[in-house]
């Protein structure tokens, strides 16, 4: 374990390393923990792993005090703690002899390095945590080594221009740490983590000089890829993050950006003239909802359908996909998020850079364009908004030395990753997790239909517990018909009923389980309008309200209430009561100049109405919200990027793959997540191991090795 | 009496199946019955009050039955029980004030406390205000006639001979008086919306946002009359599911030239924010001051309390119900078929699965009633003008006599 951990610390190659820690009392994974912008700077996210190798904790540390650290003046050998000197692992099997090493080499070791050009510098760190450690295969490795002599590299970008690099070994302050808790806690248990994280600090102040190992292990997952994507792909990261930090600052700020106001006449007009698709407007538009846009449904699909071969700018598949939205045919957060994306793979796939323009800027306008035709078709959800914010620094982050072919197979698998990792594999952990909280003789209520909680259903159905569901439906979608369709046809017992009916079903009910749309950071839920009203009626008697949502939905937006942004929809499914004819009072009525129809698709649930939020990451109170979104909410993505085996095996060599399903990533802080046993990783062969006390390591060029501990 | 127990056979009839709707119609329609029962009732020469109030009461019986959930029915049967007594207590009064038989009133009430233990200090005190003889120290001292008078109007079956002289002369005038009583109420019952509109500019200011939840005769009466008084607002309207009662209040709304918004039931707790005021109708309106009312009406009232806005509930007085409620969601709810919610073509397939015990595995719940608790209520506002739910049982002490609030002597459902 020792090693192993350790090996983590010193592995990461991109880590940041913010360096106060000898002289300063904190801890140095705080200052390391400053996230990098979560969207573009995905090395900043590596940087902070450094310090989750510090204290593997799940949760990294406010951001404040790295950046302060970023304003340190580069000459500071002094300022850093000296890191020990690692010494590079010849032979895997050597931890204990390397670790010791490790933490033997003199403190004094200077670890910052000013450097003059950020790039050419940072694409050397960052090779060079890669390929250092490694023994046979990083090239680079040496050059960085012997400078520092450092295990890690962190590095810093400071705001024009200028990156320091900072080496120190965090592996040391971790490492003790690390010894108490067994892999598994680590990866599943965000207590344990937490608590660790703790001990970490402790240590970290106790020890601040204390030099972190290099074990074989770690050497092996630090070295750089062979491929040369990955250096590239650093060095453009690290670069762009050095110029951009200052702009990126003032972007937070603003995060999240404002959005687009219907009422504001001029921006209407300039964007009508943008659209393909020419919507007129709602004849009696609902006073209070004139920021949003309220057309007229039911004409643009025709028309739409019309133009299929006339829209060359548009991809078909985008086009298609654009038109099922309108259309209702699929809805559901994950449902569009999923169709948009593999929409988009199809674009990319069929993309090709015109003449004299770069990849990445003309696809990303592409892309937009994509995506403007997509919100008039109708308005994004935040899961999509948050997986086009993937894409795009995804393309953003396309080194340009990359051929087209590769960097589109690099979207490519880049997108696979999300939907698996982000949705697919997120929505296994939650069932895990949820199923955890249904006992039997459960009452469990729904309302609508949510992906997650019909497969946190079926799950627990198929686990043999006994229980019943109570499916909340409302108007006018009345999705939960379908819920309960499928459900029944399952076997499961079901009761059916209406919102209004909440009051006197809430009796018989032990547990509630809730989809959401998002996560907002205050807490808020915002979901399917009447998700409140079960909240609050739950609540009012006393009933645990358990919210399931992929964490990539999270968004760090706030929201008090449901009006300032919302989605309407048709109107006229107000007006109409489907299968009652007898309901026909407003037929001709709905022309009058006084009668307005609302149909409000989401609301927003205070989070005093959540008892839990059931993540990817864990169960956590709606107070916890602002933290994941902080720490994880899109830096996850690059860890994942850089050492997902499952899409690229030689990119991540330290990944641990466990016989049932997890995956845990030990240089990186995040986790777990899950690959499926039916559809093992390439090159993953039958070497997976009992998570007791066994692993299995992955080997640069896709083979993998087994290990023991 | 043959027709009687015709029009008594079709009345009941109705109720059963449910063909009437509304309670304002209900309390109407038996006031209207119950005043030909009476009319049509012989009267014995002696205890008229005794055997009108038998009659009524055997009637009464059978309706509250035929849908214990229209507790308009009961509080109809209820008030004209009270009107007879009433009726009968004032002739009495008037005749003891007269001949001061104190005497006989004694014996006679040694006889009724036998019979009849259940009197209550309400009820004596209801007798005594209701006496033209203002409850003054002195008849407060001289306590003894006034409430020998009370258990000897109100005993049920009582045979209380005492007094035959002096009824016989206004032996017809008890049945007349009562019968007069009976259309008042009937008016009132009638004219009670307007009596509640009559109070609504007092609560409606200008550009008011008001919500509502399906539809009430009294809610459209109240918003109109505020509109007619030249304010103007904006209404919203929640279309109450599964009857969609809330489209025919909308349009009814619009028709009137009204500012009106159409929102789903689940769109509610979104829109309650932006509402200064929630103005329902009731179905009933319980003695401790909780209102039986349609539907996803708790849901409404919940959410008015967290964002604190005022609910406020329009109730004529024929929907005041004497009785103290126990376990109202169940109890005084009915469900309704499931066609409301799901097509049985749609689900036939999957209504026919059945787990081994033979036991369905889908069930569908459409009550027709909420309860609202009296704690998330900020106003009643009654043909008596406006009231907290605190204070309703007081306002019921005044419309019903404590000897009715059990009608059915046997049978308990329905109570």
């Amino acid at each position: 374990m020792d090693s192993r951990r350790s090996s983590r610390a010193v592995i990461d190659p991109k880590v940041r390393q913010v360096g106060f820690f000898t002289s300063a009392p904190l801890p140095p994974d705080r200052t390391q923990s400053d996230p990098p912008d979560p969207i573009r700077s995905p090395p900043l996210a590596d940087a902070s792993s450094p310090g989750n190798s510090l204290s593997p904790v799940m949760i990294p540390p406010p951001r404040h005090p790295s950046d302060s650290l970023l304003r340190l003046p580069h000459s500071p050998s002094d300022a850093f703690p000296p890191p020990s000197p690692t010494t590079t692992t010849t032979s895997l099997g050597d931890f204990s002899d390397d670790v010791t090493a490790a933490s033997s080499p003199p403190p004094a070791a200077a670890r910052v390095r000013g450097r003059g050009s950020s790039v050419k510098q940072q694409g050397a760190a960052s090779s060079f945590p890669g390929g250092g450690f490694e023994v046979p295969p990083s090239v680079k490795a040496p050059s960085s080594v012997p400078a520092s002599g450092l295990t890690t590299v962190s590095v810093v970008k400071l705001p024009p221009g200028i990156s320091v690099e900072v080496q120190s070994d965090r592996a040391l302050n971790s490492k003790p740490l690390k010894e108490k808790t067994s892999k598994a806690e680590r990866r599943a248990i965000q207590e344990a983590q937490r608590a660790a994280k703790a001990a970490a600090k402790a240590e970290g102040i106790k020890t601040p000089a204390v030099t972190a190992l290099a074990n074989a292990k770690s050497a092996k997952s630090t070295k750089p890829s062979p491929q040369r994507n990955d250096s590239a792909v650093v060095v453009a990261a690290s670069e762009k993050k050095g110029g951009d930090r200052s702009v990126e600052k003032d972007r937070k700020k603003d995060v999240p950006h404002p959005r687009m106001q219907y009422d504001d006449k001029s921006r209407v007009q300039k964007l009508k003239k943008r659209s393909v698709v020419k919507p007129t407007e709602a004849r009696n538009r609902v006073e209070l909802f004139r920021h949003l846009p309220q057309y007229e449904h039911g004409t643009q699909l025709p028309v739409l359908q019309s133009k299929f071969f006339q829209l060359d700018t548009l991809h078909p598949a985008v086009y298609k996909v654009g038109l099922q939205y309108l259309s209702g045919d699929i809805c559901g957060g994950n449902a569009r998020c999923i169709a948009m994306l593999q929409a988009f793979q199809e674009a990319i796939r069929d993309y090709s850079t015109p003449p004299a323009k770069t990849l990445s800027r003309d696809l990303t306008a592409k892309i937009s364009s994509y995506v403007s035709f997509l919100i008039d078709c109708r308005p994004l959800s935040v899961s999509m908004g948050n997986a086009i914010r993937f894409l795009k620094s995804q393309i953003a982050k396309i080194p340009i030395s990359l051929s087209e072919s590769e960097a589109k197979a690099t979207l490519h698998s880049d997108i696979e990753r999300f939907i698996n990792e982000k949705i697919i594999l997120a929505d296994r952990v939650i069932v895990k997790h949820a199923v955890t909280k249904i006992r039997d003789g459960d009452v469990l209520l729904t309302y609508g239909s949510s992906s997650a909680v019909e497969m946190i259903l079926q799950h627990a159905h198929e686990l043999g517990k006994q229980f019943r569901v109570v499916i909340v439906d409302s108007r006018p979608k009345h999705e939960g018909k379908l819920l309960l369709r499928r459900l029944v046809r399952k076997g499961l017992s079901c009761t059916y009923t209406h919102i209004n009916a909440i009051s006197y079903i809430m009796h018989e009910v032990t547990r509630v389980f809730l989809g959401a749309s998002s996560v907002l950071s205050n807490g808020t839920v915002y979901s399917r309008v009447g998700t409140a009203c079960v909240a609050m009626v739950a609540y009012g008697f006393h009933i645990p309200v358990l919210v399931c949502c992929e964490a990539y939905k999270f968004h760090e937006r706030v929201q008090l209430d449901s009006i300032c942004s919302n989605e309407l929809g048709d109107p006229d499914s107000i007006s109409k009561v489907p299968g009652r004819e007898d309901i026909n009072h407003l037929d001709g009525w709905d022309k009058s100049e006084n009668l307005q129809l609302l149909n409000l698709i989401y609301d927003a649930t205070p989070s005093d109405y959540v008892s839990l939020i059931i993540t990817d990451y864990g169960m956590i109170p709606p107070t916890s919200v602002p933290v994941i979104v902080r720490e994880y909410g899109r830096g996850q993505l690059w860890i994942y990027e850089e050492c997902d085996p499952l899409a690229s095996p030689g990119r991540c060599s330290d990944a641990v793959f466990f016989v049932d399903g997890l995956i845990f990533y030990p240089s990186q802080h995040l986790v777990l997540s899950f690959w499926f046993p039916d559809r093992p990783p390439s090159g993953l062969n039958n070497d997976l191991l009992e998570r007791s006390d066994n692993f299995v390591t992955v080997a640069e060029n896709g083979n993998f090795t087994n290990f023991e501990l | 009496m043959p027709d009687t127990q015709a029009l008594v056979n079709d009345f009941l009839n109705k109720l059963k199946k449910r063909k009437i709707e509304g309670s304002q119609a209900t309390a109407r329609q038996t006031a209207e019955l119950l005043r030909s029962v009476i009319s049509q009732q012989r009267v014995p020469y002696t205890n008229q009050a005794g055997a009108l109030i038998d009659a009524v009461k055997a009637i009464g019986e059978q309706l509250i039955a035929a849908n214990p959930v229209e507790l308009a029915v009961g509080n109809i049967v209820r008030r004209v029980l009270h009107i007879i007594r009433e009726e009968d207590l004032s002739l009495t009064t008037a005749a003891i004030g007269g001949l001061n038989l104190s005497a006989v009133s004694d014996d006679e009430n040694d006889d009724d406390r036998d019979g009849d233990s259940t009197l209550s200090a309400a009820a004596v005190a209801a007798a005594a205000r209701s006496t033209l003889r203002p409850p003054s120290l002195q008849t407060l001292l001289e306590d003894t006639p006034v409430s020998a008078a009370v258990p000897q109007t109100s005993s049920s079956g009582g045979d209380s001979e005492g007094k035959t002289a002096d009824k016989s002369s206004r032996s017809r005038k008890l049945k007349h008086d009562v019968i007069e009583a009976v259309n008042e109420l009937i008016q009132d019952i009638v004219t009670c919306h307007e009596q509640i509109a009559e109070q609504a500019v007092e609560h409606i200011h200008q550009n008011e946002v008001i919500l509502t939840l399906g539809s009430s005769r009294t809610v459209l009466e109240f918003l109109f009359a505020a509109k007619e008084k030249k304010r103007s607002f904006r209404v919203f309207v929640a279309e109450g599911a599964p009857r969609y009662q809330g489209h025919l209040l909308a349009k009814e709304l619009v028709a009137r030239g009204l500012q009106t918004t159409l929102i789903t039931d689940s769109a509610v707790f979104a829109m309650i924010s932006r509402v200064n005021m929630v103005i329902v109708g009731a179905h009933a309106v319980m003695a401790n001051g909780g209102v039986i009312a349609p539907v996803g009406m708790n849901l409404v009232a919940l959410a008015a309390q967290k964002h604190a806005v005022p609910f406020v509930v329009l109730a004529g007085s024929h929907k005041l119900c004497p009785l103290y409620p126990h376990n109202p969601e169940v109890l005084l709810n009915e469900l309704r078929s499931p066609s409301e919610l799901l097509d049985f073509g749609e689900f036939s397939d999957c209504m026919d699965f059945g787990s081994g015990s033979g036991s369905p595995l889908l069930h569908v719940v459409n009550p027709a009633f909420d309860y609202v608790p009296p704690k998330l209520v900020s106003l009643f506002i009654t043909d008596a003008g406006g009231h907290n739910p605190s204070y309703m049982y007081r306002l019921i002490a005044d419309y019903y006599s404590a000897d009715d609030l059990v009608v059915q002597r046997r049978a308990t459902a329905g109570n």
